[in-house]
């Protein structure tokens, strides 16, 4: 579904990400893990058309997607939840749940469908349709982050650590919500830094280290791998 | 809802006001400086679309006044238009000009944005104050023509002059309202939050940034035209960079980014200034001081800060009336565009 032949991005004339190939298939939830910096967020960014790349192509269905600004990225179906639970936090719970449906925005009846579909996921959203973003709690707002991503109904939903700062329980939570926004249809490009909580739910993974593909495998190789074990798992 | 109401009540008084204004006040000079502030406070609301909505600071719009102010002047005296086409055509000519700067401008951001128009906004001051044949240069052009007839209604006297002016500001500000409480406002605050975060849900934020500058010129421009046929001389100065220092103020001390921020910048600023009028330009000394303090403690001006103290309020209540939910939701909603 999607796949990056060895892209390289560079910031200024520091290579952020090197040589990278990744493939993702449709229905999978693909998980990349890997420290700070490691670059897992420019992967994303690049992925999502904010940053360019300067080597390499990436190709979503079959169409070279590399070159395309990135509001016709999300028309295809790639929506970027981005990290540190970005919402405009001076409109409405609800208000930012329909600029997320920004590209379906002449389809009232579809909206309002996704819209219930978010509110199912996540009844506490309804709760507090009323309420300014600014105003939720850290889990809520990542709830609210994932939730708005949705309504654009992508094919591909890419989640930049989802977890940062939240409480374990949280943690937990959150991605069983991600399993079933898979299961319901939707693949999942993950950046972790939670090694153990991603690998359970994901397909395979991708271990980064400073820019380039340290280890990758299917979830249970990479759990067997004890490099990756005491990197980011631990005992 | 009671504050959606009452919202709607004070805009009610104060259209009634500005109504019965010629009626309660039967003076010339104060009907003179109430129709001014008006054409500035329809040059403030295109700002505000700009500045305050979409977060794109331009200081370019004092030109885009003047450019709309010129082009009246000459499409009425030196080609003979008819005077509305003249007025229409001057609005459009401006918006015209607005949307090749914003091709480029708006390829920037935040200071430059604001360093590169005010660029734009002096280059234009330069050459209507050097075009002597199509401008009149520093002598300035007189002979405007004021606004001709609509069917019976004349408009030479200033009252029925002060009505005009008053629909118009009427009609911007109901066209700006059905603009921020639209989804299409609410993109412009989506780019002001953060564009970046706005091109990953699916706004081209290229093109939305593009009709807010072209509109945010249109309205200013409009100013510019009734500016034009109202005081019927023209300087090079209104283009000057001292004329977008008022308008900017009048948003500051309004509120930036509020639906009634202009109208109480502009009326509080204009009358504060005539108050003031004996000290000549040291008034500056006091306005600095004051500006520098409003902008430090209330960056949202007049009206973000009774919007902030009156939320501040309502949490109070309901924090000493638990459960009663429904009241306060409005009231923080108000809080996004006052």
């Amino acid at each position: 579904m999607l796949e990056l032949r060895n892209v390289s991005v560079q910031y200024g004339s520091f290579t952020a990400v090197q040589n990278v190939n990744i493939h993702v298939h449709e229905g999978e939830i693909v998980v990349l893990l890997g420290s700070n910096g490691a670059g897992k967020s420019t992967v994303f960014r690049t992925i999502s058309g904010l940053n360019k790349l300067s080597k390499g192509e990436i190709v979503f269905k079959g169409n070279r997607i590399d070159r395309y600004s990135p509001d016709r990225i999300v028309q295809l179906g790639i929506v970027q939840c981005a990290e540190g639970r970005k919402l405009f936090s001076r409109m409405t719970v609800y208000e930012n749940l329909l600029m997320g449906a920004y590209i379906h925005r002449k389809e009232k009846e579809k909206i309002k469908q996704s819209l219930n579909h978010v509110y199912e996921l996540f009844p506490i959203l309804k709760e507090k349709r009323n309420d300014l973003a600014g105003a939720l709690s850290g889990g809520q707002q990542q709830m609210l982050a994932i939730g708005r991503a949705l309504m654009s109904r992508p094919k591909l939903l890419l989640l930049d650590e989802p977890s940062i700062g939240l409480a374990p329980l949280i943690v937990e939570q959150m991605f069983q919500i991600i399993k079933q926004i898979n299961k319901e249809g939707t693949t999942i490009l993950l950046a972790e830094q939670n090694a153990h909580a991603a690998l359970h739910i994901a397909h395979k993974g991708y271990v980064f280290e400073n820019g380039t593909i340290a280890v990758q495998g299917t979830s249970q190789e990479l759990f067997a791998n004890d490099n990756v074990h005491k990197a980011y798992i631990g005992t | 809802m009671i504050a959606v109401l009452k919202q709607k009540k004070i805009a009610a008084l104060a259209i009634l006001f500005a109504l019965a204004f010629p009626l309660l006040i039967p003076n010339n000079y104060y009907l003179h400086m109430m129709t001014l502030s008006f054409i500035w406070m329809i040059a403030v609301y295109g700002l505000n679309l700009l500045a305050g909505y979409t977060g794109y600071l331009s200081l370019a719009h004092a030109g885009f006044f003047a450019i709309g102010a010129y082009t009246l002047a000459i499409l009425t005296v030196k080609a003979g238009l008819n005077f509305w086409l003249a007025f229409f055509l001057s609005c459009v000519i401006s918006s015209f000009i607005g949307f090749l700067v914003g091709l480029v401008a708006l390829r920037t951001k935040e200071h430059f944005f604001a360093i590169y128009t005010l660029c734009v906004g002096y280059i234009i001051y330069l050459v209507i104050d050097k075009w002597d044949n199509l401008t009149g240069g520093v002598r300035g052009f007189i002979g405007i023509p004021s606004p001709a007839n609509i069917g019976p209604i004349s408009f030479q006297t200033p009252v029925s002059q002060y009505y005009l002016v008053l629909f118009f500001l009427l009609l911007v500000v109901f066209v700006m309202y059905r603009i921020v409480y639209s989804l299409t406002g609410r993109t412009y605050i989506a780019i002001r939050n953060s564009e970046e975060l706005a091109l990953t849900i699916g706004i081209s934020t290229m093109k939305d940034k593009l009709v807010s500058f072209v509109l945010s010129i249109f309205f200013t421009s409009l100013a510019g035209a009734l500016y034009a046929s109202f005081i019927r001389f023209l300087g090079p100065d209104i283009g000057y960079i001292s004329v977008m220092f008022d308008l900017l103020i009048f948003l500051l001390v309004g509120g930036i980014g509020t639906m009634s921020g202009p109208v109480v910048g502009t009326l509080l600023m204009t009358s504060i200034s005539q108050q003031l009028q004996f000290l000549q330009d040291y008034r500056m000394l006091i306005f600095g001081p004051i500006l520098t303090l409003l902008v430090i403690f209330y960056p949202r001006g007049v009206v973000g800060g009774v919007i902030h103290w009156k939320t501040k309020r309502t949490e109070n209540n309901r924090d000493s009336r638990v459960g009663k939910i429904s009241s306060h939701s409005s009231n923080e909603k108000q809080v996004k565009e006052g």
